[in-house]
């Protein structure tokens, strides 16, 4: 598929071949073929009904693939039921008993396990220290706060050792200061463990942040597979550049390629656009040119910048770290640019209306197919 | 009054309205149409029926004389008897009829949850639109008389009756079962009769459950039984409390379906409390009855009410 995958060189642990969901008359998951290796961090990721929870609710057991095999460790696992399955889930809504205290629950799974009393008093121990809420143990759910929960049902879905843990939105129902404290919690926690991480997620922040790799699905099938770098950095199509970070998209034609050089007409961008690109192209092939916002610059006297193109500020978002300047081009094409605000300005350098020169260089954009 | 130095009538007009609304009279008048229905409809016909109950019978009309009886020589006395419950205590006939009732509404609940259980958690777990069509059919029989459909029990039991006809003409048996007039029918009729008060609060439990906790326990290594037995059965235990007691209070003074379906063997308090009242005429015994099993009643009656307000205090923290 791509560069990425070459990662899981040796037997994947988790391998879905050509693994399709239909509810009624929907796919909800289509033909996904997926390779996990061991020790991954792995996000799925897209937008809300894109197939992502049920992906994972097939990969726990909840639902049975209407095509298609799942192999865990290279063993068919297709059939089986949840309860034989060495994969452990935490809940989106942590599904905590509610009439157990909180070492019940996270003794829960040793008991079917049957381990001995006091063995398994020691893990609950042991996992109540992991997740550092020992003195919470006597316990009830209702009696925790929302942060406390999510400790419980991780530590819950830990005690058993499982080889893979399936996370649905882990950090979903948190405030954002815990939710972005809790992102690095969980990577110690997967770098310490040793566990492969199945995330599924709609927020491409907790992605980035957290995953070794992501899977950016739409419409049940899967977009692009890499990793956060790569997958910001040089998405594969419209789609992925848009759903991850802040992009500007050119709709344009190519008009010639020199070397790794392509040039695209772009009424939109209000002339020529030069973009690095090392696959031959068609020439009148229509393509489309994306930029990050934070790419692109205000080119300074004696700057040789291969795209420029100037514009009137219409909006100025600041927000803190940085300002987000809407550009009105003059085909009516807003173009976001960003900068970070290094300096305490009283006032800001730029303001509404003022017309400005932006400018970016031939290998800081990308060529998507449309 | 400082405060209003300048119009004191003012100010205490407005200290009086002030004053009344402390006294919150619409809450009064919320929580008193209760208490006055309780009051009208319950303690003071309890009062009576005490009252009967500490007389003595007599042939007149009412058939009990008064506490309070002007002698010949004119002097006024006060009579109470208490004999009616020595007699109770004494007659063997009314601990067994006791016996009797606890013994058919202790089988009869359980019967009840036998059968209501599976059919609640069915309704429970049927889709969202066969939900209300199912316990529409729990309901429905309410809607014919309770009589009329005790009645068509003893058409469907009787010697001649369908379920014998439709045996005999199928060749299960060649001689009648005998159903009718004895303790079974009126377990069966029990049973069918208090059903949906077993299935109705069971189902009210059993469809708060949130299903993520089985699925839960399934990822965590729990088989379908150990799942019901872990997770379901636990949660559900207000619901069959308020189910049993539902059923229990009202078979331990059932009268009618041991009267119509049973026979000489079913001998329950509230047919012997019939005969006292109607064939012996003796209203002090049977109202000394009637108070006596109002007192044992009232214990698991006060259960209920503990595990009830368990159930709502439980369903406020799930919420």
């Amino acid at each position: 598929m791509n560069n990425a995958v070459a990662n899981a060189e040796q037997e994947p642990l988790v391998r879905l071949q050509n693994v399709s969901k239909v509810f009624g008359s929907m796919y909800a998951v289509d033909n996904i073929s997926l390779d996990i290796a061991e020790k991954e961090f792995f996000s799925l990721l897209g937008a809300s009904g894109c197939g992502k929870t049920t992906l994972l609710r097939m990969l726990a057991g909840f639902e049975t693939p209407t095509e298609g095999r799942i192999f865990i460790d290279g063993k068919d696992v297709t059939e089986l039921p949840p309860y034989e399955r060495q994969i452990n889930m935490m809940f989106q809504s942590y599904a905590l008993f509610p009439h157990m205290t909180v070492a019940d629950n996270i003794a829960y799974g040793l008991k079917q396990d049957r381990m001995a009393r006091t063995q398994r008093a020691e893990r609950v121990r042991e996992m109540l220290a992991l997740v550092q809420i020992e003195k919470l143990g006597h316990r009830k759910p209702h009696q925790l706060s929302g942060g406390q929960r999510q400790r419980v049902a991780l530590a819950r879905a830990l005690a058993k050792h499982p080889k893979i843990l399936l996370l649905d939105e882990p950090l979903g129902a948190l405030d954002r200061k815990l939710r972005e404290q809790t992102q690095f919690e969980l990577v110690n926690l997967q770098e310490r463990l040793g566990i492969t991480f199945i995330v599924v997620t709609h927020d491409q922040e907790e992605a980035m942040t957290m995953s070794s790799r992501i899977a950016l699905m739409r419409e049940g099938r899967i977009e692009q597979v890499d990793s956060p770098r790569r997958m910001y950095e040089f998405p594969l199509s419209r789609y992925a550049a848009d759903f991850i970070g802040q992009v500007n998209l050119f709709a344009g034609v190519v008009s010639s390629q020199e070397g790794d050089q392509v040039l695209v007409d772009s009424e939109e961008a209000g002339g020529q656009l030069c973009v690095r690109h090392s696959q031959p192209m068609t020439l009148g092939m229509p393509v489309t040119v994306a930029v990050r916002p934070e790419k692109i610059r205000l080119p300074q006297s004696g700057d040789e910048l291969p795209n420029k193109m100037s514009g009137v500020i219409r909006e100025i978002a600041y927000l803190g770290d940085e300002s987000i300047y809407h550009v009105e081009l003059a085909s009516g094409k807003r173009v976001k640019y960003t900068q970070p605000n290094v300096q305490a300005l009283a006032e800001l350098p730029m303001t509404w209306g003022q017309t400005i020169e932006l400018g970016w260089d031939a290998d800081r954009c990308g060529l998507l197919a449309l | 009054m400082t405060g209003h130095g300048a119009n004191p009538v003012a100010g205490t007009l407005n200290s009086l309205r002030a004053r009344l609304r402390r006294m919150r009279p619409a809450r009064w008048l919320v929580t008193g149409i209760p208490w006055l229905w309780l009051v009208i409809f319950f303690c003071l016909p309890f009062l009576f029926i005490i009252k009967i109950s500490l007389s003595e019978p007599a042939l007149a009309q009412p058939p009990y004389m008064g506490w309070i009886r002007e002698t010949a020589d004119g002097l006024v006395s006060i009579v109470v008897n208490f004999g009616n419950y020595w007699l109770l205590w004494e007659d063997s006939l009314y601990a067994s009829a006791l016996y009797g009732s606890f013994k058919v509404a202790a089988l009869s609940t359980v019967l009840c949850l036998l059968i209501g259980y599976p059919m609640a958690y069915a309704i429970a777990r049927a889709p969202t639109h066969l939900r209300m069509p199912l316990l529409m059919l729990v309901i429905l029989p309410f809607w014919t008389s309770f009589l009329i459909r005790v009645y068509a029990w003893m058409g469907i039991l009787n010697t001649n009756g369908i379920l014998n006809n439709a045996l005999i003409w199928l060749g299960a048996i060649d001689q009648p079962l005998e159903i009718m007039h004895t303790s079974l029918a009126v377990y069966i009729g029990v049973t069918y009769a208090y059903l949906p008060f077993m299935i109705l609060p069971l189902y009210a439990t059993l469809s708060r459950l949130d299903p993520v906790l089985l699925e839960a326990a399934a990822d965590l290594g729990a088989r379908p039984v150990r799942q019901f037995f872990t997770i379901t059965w636990p949660q559900s235990v207000p619901g069959v409390i308020a189910g049993a007691m539902l059923v229990f209070i009202p078979v331990m003074g059932e009268f009618v379906i041991p009267d119509l379906l049973g026979g000489p063997d079913s001998l329950m308090l509230g047919k012997l409390m019939w005969t006292e009242f109607f064939n012996n005429r003796d209203w002090p015994v049977a109202s000394a009855l009637a108070a006596v099993l109002l007192v044992v009643l009232i214990i698991p009656f006060l259960l209920l009410r503990h595990y009830e307000s368990r159930a709502v205090v439980q369903a406020e923290e799930a919420a």
